[in-house]
């Protein structure tokens, strides 16, 4: 997908406008909060589990290449093939050339980030071969020509009304008559239009949520089956991961899954969890004739040993996204990327450049929240932060903010000066504060007053009640 | 260089080559040794707790269940489920032995079928390997007599599991996983069933059978 990024304050800005998608996003802090808390409540070693969770992802990670190599091996011994990929375009040609190879026309797809961030969709059509989403939030949004902008509900910012506007207009072939004010209307239309689509379909494509280098076997982890018949049905079945994804063993899977679908979803465990090991067996009477991985790169062998190693621990639960208030408020598309939220805001300056996604860790007011209910840790606004530091040393830090920080920084150097102007600053704010004790207009903080009131300060500064009560 | 080589190369550069031997002893041992982790105490019942939690469980997925004494009851348990739900007395199974041993073809009325589905079954009945009571979870196997296609395209899915197959956690699931196909091998899939198919993925609305079965059925027998 071409990358908006650059553009997130009026994406954001138009967010904040748009009724439709305020009403749709309201579904995020009521559905997912609660549910991830009730769980997490339901399961007293949640707390202990995430540091197992930290600790497993830390030692792969130490031990990437070996594991890598030893998962690959595995998957060769179980009949399937592995690719290699550096880059998106690499991954791209590799899975044409797996589709050529299968003449394949129609491909089923499972959900898969991975294959949002290769933008595979729009080269597979481009070469001629059709592409179809089955998850139901994927398939809605592909027939509105746009991006997930959730990384586990991709249909989050739409409500059932605009859904079933895109239904009418795309499946011509049923009544006009019929009723799809429900939703499970829609997700009986969708679930007899794709059904045939599973049977059509020559290649399979999933992603997948681990790797297991013991066995050389590939995770998807679903609620609507749809990963299942798409791997199944097809004559050859392709994943598609990236190179984080291992775990070791069975046990180590077994021990993060406690942490994902609790974190995503607030469920105990999602309702179908399928471990695929290579090809359909001599004996057997479904699945695929052929089974590949490809597994890619695309940036991650550059995070790691830099302060960014850390996101290489990330499940893809969606859980930092959920407790966003920026998420909250702006929604998924405007953050311009594949990824958006708190783990988008670290993950695209690595994956697209800071130049081209600065404002991303600067849409955060550092409160937390995603850190306190990240799976696995990741320290977000720290790595935010570290953006932000790029950002500056690389100079893309805006005009303003460079003078104001500088300003800034004469007086902090200099305590005795700060206490004195920060004395006198607040005298005058609170004088011009009037009656109303409130500053509807102040200079330089145009983007705080347009939008609501300062309120002007009272009492003494900081340092000054400091001193008062150490002194009494 | 190859891609394959490039990645790799990348990848060794950044971790501490000084360490090499033991980096590799230590990936060598974590997997021919695999070792459990943090279990948590809820499943960790005996045999009855354990039934009476993963049958808790499985219902809060929007699942039915049943339990019958022996296996001879199934056959009649299956067909009772269909009219009670005015299905079409006809059903799909592998051919699991099983399944073929409980004697299927005593209820007469029932029309049966064996192998994979190619999509027109209503109804499917399948033997699950394992249960988990922690999260209310069936583990099934795919094998020649156990097609995967009978777990997914059936709107109706009946699943029977053994008492004695029902156990506290996953790692105890993975443990029989090993006993079954041996150390070193897997079946084509391992699918680990929690309920019904289903979405939210409109206005975060719970629907059930969104791809999978609508409705899954399970039946313990012992």
């Amino acid at each position: 997908m071409e990358l908006t990024s650059p553009a997130f304050k009026a994406n954001a800005a138009r967010a904040l406008q748009d009724a439709q998608l305020q009403k749709a996003l309201g579904n995020v802090e009521k559905g997912f909060v609660a549910k991830r808390a009730a769980a997490r409540q339901a399961l007293p070693e949640f707390e202990a589990l995430r540091d197992q969770g930290r600790a497993l992802k830390t030692h792969v990670l130490e031990h990437l290449d070996l594991y890598l190599e030893a998962y690959e091996a595995k998957v060769k011994a179980s009949g399937g093939h592995v690719h290699w990929a550096e880059s998106a375009e690499q991954a791209r040609e590799i899975i044409l050339d797996i589709c050529r190879k299968a003449e394949a026309k129609t491909v089923t797809k499972g959900k898969s980030m991975i294959s949002e961030e290769i933008d595979l969709n729009t080269f597979l059509e481009e070469n001629g071969i059709e592409a179809v989403e089955t998850d139901l939030g994927e398939y809605i949004i592909q027939l509105r020509h746009e991006h997930p902008s959730h990384i586990i509900a991709p249909a989050i910012h739409l409500n059932k009304e605009q859904v079933e506007e895109d239904f009418r207009r795309v499946h011509t072939h049923l009544p006009d008559s019929r009723d799809l004010s429900e939703p499970v209307a829609l997700l009986s239309e969708a679930r007899a239009v794709l059904r045939q689509r599973y049977f059509e379909a020559d290649v399979g494509i999933t992603g997948a949520n681990f790797l297991i280098a013991e066995t050389g076997s590939s995770v998807i982890v679903t609620n609507e089956g749809n990963g299942d018949l798409t791997q199944s049905l097809a004559r050859v079945h392709v994943v598609v991961a990236s190179i984080e994804k291992i775990v070791p063993t069975l046990e180590d899977c077994a021990s993060i899954l406690r942490l994902l679908a609790r974190s995503a979803t607030g469920q105990d465990m999602s309702v179908y969890t399928t471990f695929s090991t290579g090809p359909r067996r001599p004996e057997d009477e479904d699945g695929p004739e052929a089974y590949h991985v490809v597994l890619i790169d695309n940036g991650r062998t550059a995070m790691l040993g830099s302060e960014f190693e850390e996101m290489l621990r990330c499940i893809r639960c969606g859980a930092c996204m959920n407790h966003c208030p920026v998420y909250h408020a702006v929604g998924g598309h405007a953050y311009g990327s594949v990824y958006p939220g708190p783990m988008g805001a670290v993950l695209t300056p690595s994956l697209n450049g800071i130049n081209r996604s600065g404002h991303l860790p600067n849409a955060s007011t550092f409160c937390g929240r995603c850190e306190s209910v990240c799976p696995m840790k990741i320290p977000l606004p720290k790595m935010m932060r570290h953006w932000r530091e790029r950002e500056f040393e690389k100079n893309l830090t805006p005009a303003a903010t460079r003078y104001g920080l500088g300003f800034w920084a004469f007086f902090a150097k200099r305590p005795a000066l700060y206490r004195r102007a920060a004395g006198l600053g607040m005298r005058l704010l609170s004088a011009f504060g009037g009656e109303k004790r409130r500053l509807s207009r102040l200079p330089l903080a145009g983007g705080w007053t347009d939008f609501r009131d300062m309120p002007a300060p009272e009492g003494e500064t900081f340092v000054a009640a400091f001193n008062r009560q150490r002194g009494a | 260089m190859d891609s394959r080589t490039a990645i790799l190369s990348k990848i060794k550069a950044t971790r501490d080559r000084r360490d090499e031997t033991a980096r590799r002893a230590a990936v060598e041992s974590r997997l021919a040794r695999p070792v459990a982790g943090l279990i948590p105490a809820r499943g960790q019942l005996d045999p009855e707790g354990r039934i009476a939690l993963f049958l808790d469980m499985i219902e809060r997925t929007g699942a039915t269940h049943e339990r019958t004494a022996g296996a001879e009851d199934v056959p009649a348990l299956a067909a009772r489920y269909l009219r009670e739900r005015n299905l079409p007395a006809r059903l799909k199974r592998g051919t699991d032995p099983r399944l073929k041993a409980m004697g299927f073809e005593r209820e007469a009325a029932l029309s049966l079928t064996e192998g994979p589905s190619d999509g027109s079954d209503l109804a499917a009945i399948s033997h699950a390997d394992f249960a988990i009571a922690e999260t209310g979870t069936l583990m099934l196997l795919s094998g020649p007599d156990n097609p995967v296609t009978l777990t997914f395209l059936p709107e109706h899915h009946i699943v029977v599991v053994r008492a004695e197959d029902v156990g506290g956690d996953m790692e105890a699931a993975l443990a029989r996983l090993r006993m079954l196909k041996g150390k070193e091998t897997m079946p084509r899939t391992v699918n680990f069933v929690s309920g019904p198919s289903r979405s939210a993925d409109i206005e975060q609305t719970i629907l059930l059978g969104a791809h999978g079965p609508r409705a899954l059925h399970v039946i313990v027998v012992g």
